[in-house]
């Protein structure tokens, strides 16, 4: 029962990165139906500014409560600034492009970004510093949820409902739900679409941060490489979940986050990045529309 | 006026997007940090110029777009002119024929290596075409295929001594009944959701040929993979890699022949107009389903006869060959070359493949290059190098040449 707790744990805090990474495709797919390949690079990046940022300021003696801040407010920042720095360059002269344009425009950015962090960084791992601070009011279930677990967690589920919260009030909330329905009408009632496009990279961008600053700091090093397969990985959850559809990504990378943390348990490690690829493959066969997604409607 | 300002604040943001990234080092072990700010500084000079540039292209394509519109006749271009015209089509075909043949004759063996692996990927290239180009599938895990092929000819020689001519074909079996098997159920799916899950099917044949040590021989790869014989006539390693550049560059003609039948044919054209509109199609009576199969499997076909080949040639493979990064390179050789278009592929492969080898110098930054090339060229020059042209049939032409029976 221990065990299988523990692997519990293991899988939700794995979930929830997956699922905060996962909200940044969704949120992209629902508007301008495109997967953007490079959300998990932007995911990388705000990793690795995190890294650059927390150096900085250990190099000048900050205290460690104001450096974990700072750092997770720079990376969130320059997450966004390069989500939206990337949806100008690759995808705004392709809107009106044939479908395989704008997805090739991504892998080659894709490609790019992580060319770019290798070469300007280092293609070794870096180590991370851990910036979440240790502390035991866990009792007895410390052996199963370390603090930066229960982090995490916590840190997932009120973004979540931040942004369920924006989503449903907010002026730019309805005026995103409006253009994801229907790009022309939004714009014949006065949206400011490409506005609202921008909008959604960003905001899809700093989620994506707020992922890579905690796994980093939970995992404790950092490579050019990460972005590739969290990226694949929390794409599977949003399909898992039904492209689209912003619960269904929570859902989605809950989902994966167990299987994953389930099968290498209790089957093999060797195999944990097959599970979660044979997931996807078995998901779009059996329900191309994911678990919450609606299927679309084709018309002539 | 205007434009200046604009590249300034464009300057200022790539220096500040950069700055990170390119500006600090962090070493967390030893806890120091070392600033390369002039690097920075070279940015935002960049971006400034290239910002005068990327405005002046966008507005030209804007411009090129409307006169298109207004013309309503399809640009053709000089060398789609050229090649039309059968004064100049032929002998330059026998001239690029005739330096084929030579090549092993005129340059070093490093050289004929080279070229060898760059017909390869020729070959991977078409077989790509078939399915990216002509049929409109993205297909992400294209070096699976490749990979089926290369193990299949590497594990049937090793556990049963199988030869290189009986491996060929049975290789390409191989990958095109990958292809069914995968195909079978997944293209049932979107572009976008094909894309993504080829992209996993990829990386689940490389993490299987990985763990599975006992049969595969793991990360560290099967060496000592025989070569071809050719009743004994190529004797000595001088030979040998004269002989893989032959039988490469008679694969490379074979493809050709091929592919290009294919092009023209009832179910290429299927593919094409597959590719313009589904649902038109299926109006029109063509079997989604099934059109698609075959492009799937033809393609993976090229690609398991190719990996056969890339096996023999290396003597050794391990995973490590066959990551998504060869995907991409394959499928950067299609886009850039022209989807759909033979000529532009082959041109594609030569220059995505021996132009980084010939610049050593910068072999760190091929990738770098690759992907801005693949964004540059998606956002200006959509149709690639060689814009792929339909096969045009006049059918006034065709009503005299009858005779004017059917009026």
């Amino acid at each position: 029962m221990e065990y299988f707790l523990e692997l519990f744990f293991s899988g939700l805090t794995r979930g929830s990165i997956y699922a905060l990474i996962a909200l940044g495709y969704t949120m992209v797919y629902g508007i301008i139906e495109l997967i953007n390949f490079a959300h998990g690079e932007i995911y990388m990046i705000g990793a690795f500014v995190g890294l650059v940022v927390a150096g900085i300021l250990t190099s000048f003696g900050f205290p460690a409560a104001s450096i974990i801040v700072l750092a997770s407010i720079a990376a969130i920042i320059y997450a966004a600034a390069y989500g939206y720095t990337l949806e100008k360059i690759a995808y705004r002269p392709l809107r009106d492009a044939p479908r395989l344009s704008p997805l090739i425009s991504a892998i080659g950015m894709s490609i790019f970004l992580q060319n770019y962090v290798m070469l300007s960084q280092t293609s070794d791992f870096l180590s991370f510093p851990n910036l979440i601070p240790e502390f035991h009011f866990l009792g007895k279930f410390e052996s199963m949820v370390g603090s930066s677990d229960f982090v995490i967690i916590v840190v997932a589920a009120v973004v979540m409902v931040a942004l369920n919260l924006f989503i449903k009030f907010t002026r730019m909330g309805k005026a995103m739900r409006a253009t994801a329905q229907n790009r022309k009408m939004a714009m014949l009632v006065g949206i400011n679409v490409d506005q609202v496009i921008s909008a959604t990279f960003v905001i899809g961008s700093a989620l994506a941060a707020v992922g890579g600053i905690l796994i980093a700091s939970h995992i404790g090093q950092i490579n050019f490489f990460i972005g590739f397969i969290a990226g694949i990985k929390a794409f599977t959850a949003a399909v898992l979940g039904g492209i689209g559809s912003i619960p269904g990504a929570m859902l989605g990378g809950l989902i994966l986050g167990w299987t994953e943390s389930f099968c290498t348990g209790y089957v093999s490690s060797d195999y944990e990045d097959v599970f979660a690829f044979a997931l996807l493959v078995l998901i779009l066969i059996f329900r191309p529309s994911g678990l919450l997604g609606k299927a679309p409607i084709q018309k002539v | 006026m205007e434009g200046l300002k604009k590249s300034v604040l464009a300057s200022l943001w790539f220096m500040f997007l950069t700055l990170p990234i390119m500006g600090v080092f962090v070493n967390t072990i030893d806890k120091s940090v070392t600033w390369h700010l002039d690097r920075v500084l070279y940015v935002g000079a960049a971006a400034f110029v290239l910002s005068y540039l990327w405005r002046f292209m966008l507005e030209r394509k804007e411009r090129g777009m409307k006169a298109e519109e207004q013309s309503a006749v399809e640009k053709v271009t000089l060398l789609n002119k050229l090649l039309a015209n059968p004064k100049f089509f032929w002998p330059a075909v026998i001239a690029v024929a005739g330096f084929a043949i030579a090549f092993p004759k005129l340059f070093s063996m490093y050289q004929v290596n080279v070229m060898t692996s760059a017909l390869i990927y020729v070959v991977l290239g078409l077989g790509l075409n078939i399915v990216v180009g002509l049929a409109g599938l993205l297909d992400l895990g294209f070096v699976a295929f490749y990979a089926v092929g290369a193990y299949s000819y590497a594990l049937m020689n090793m556990y049963w001594g199988i030869s290189f001519w009986v491996a060929l074909p049975l290789g390409a079996l191989l990958g095109a009944l990958c292809g069914i098997l995968l195909g079978f159920p997944v293209l049932r799916l979107r572009g976008d959701y094909l894309a993504i899950v080829t992209l996993g099917f990829g990386e689940i044949i490389r993490l299987v040929l990985e763990n599975w040590a006992e049969f595969t021989h793991g990360p560290s790869g099967i060496s000592n993979i025989a070569r071809p014989e050719f009743f004994g006539l190529a004797k000595g390693f001088m030979a040998q890699i004269n002989f893989m550049y032959y039988l490469m560059l008679v694969l490379v003609v074979f493809t050709i022949f091929v592919v290009n039948r294919l092009k023209n044919s009832r179910i290429g054209r299927a593919w094409q107009a597959l590719r313009e509109d589904e649902i038109a199609c299926q109006a029109m009576g063509i079997d989604k389903m099934k059109t698609k199969l075959m492009a799937f499997s033809l393609g993976a076909t090229w690609a398991g006869m190719v990996g056969v080949v890339f096996a023999a040639k290396t003597t050794f493979i391990n995973p490590a060959s066959f990551t998504f990064l060869e995907s991409a390179i394959i499928l950067s050789i299609v886009v850039l070359g022209g989807m759909g278009s033979i000529l532009g592929v082959i041109l594609g492969a030569l220059v995505l493949i021996l132009l980084p080898e010939y610049m050593r110098d910068f072999s760190e930054y091929r990738m770098l290059i690759f992907g801005a090339t693949m964004v540059l060229v998606m956002v200006f020059r959509p149709q690639g190098l060689v814009r792929d042209v339909r096969k045009k049939i006049d059918i006034s032409a065709v009503k005299k040449a009858l005779g004017g029976v059917h009026d």
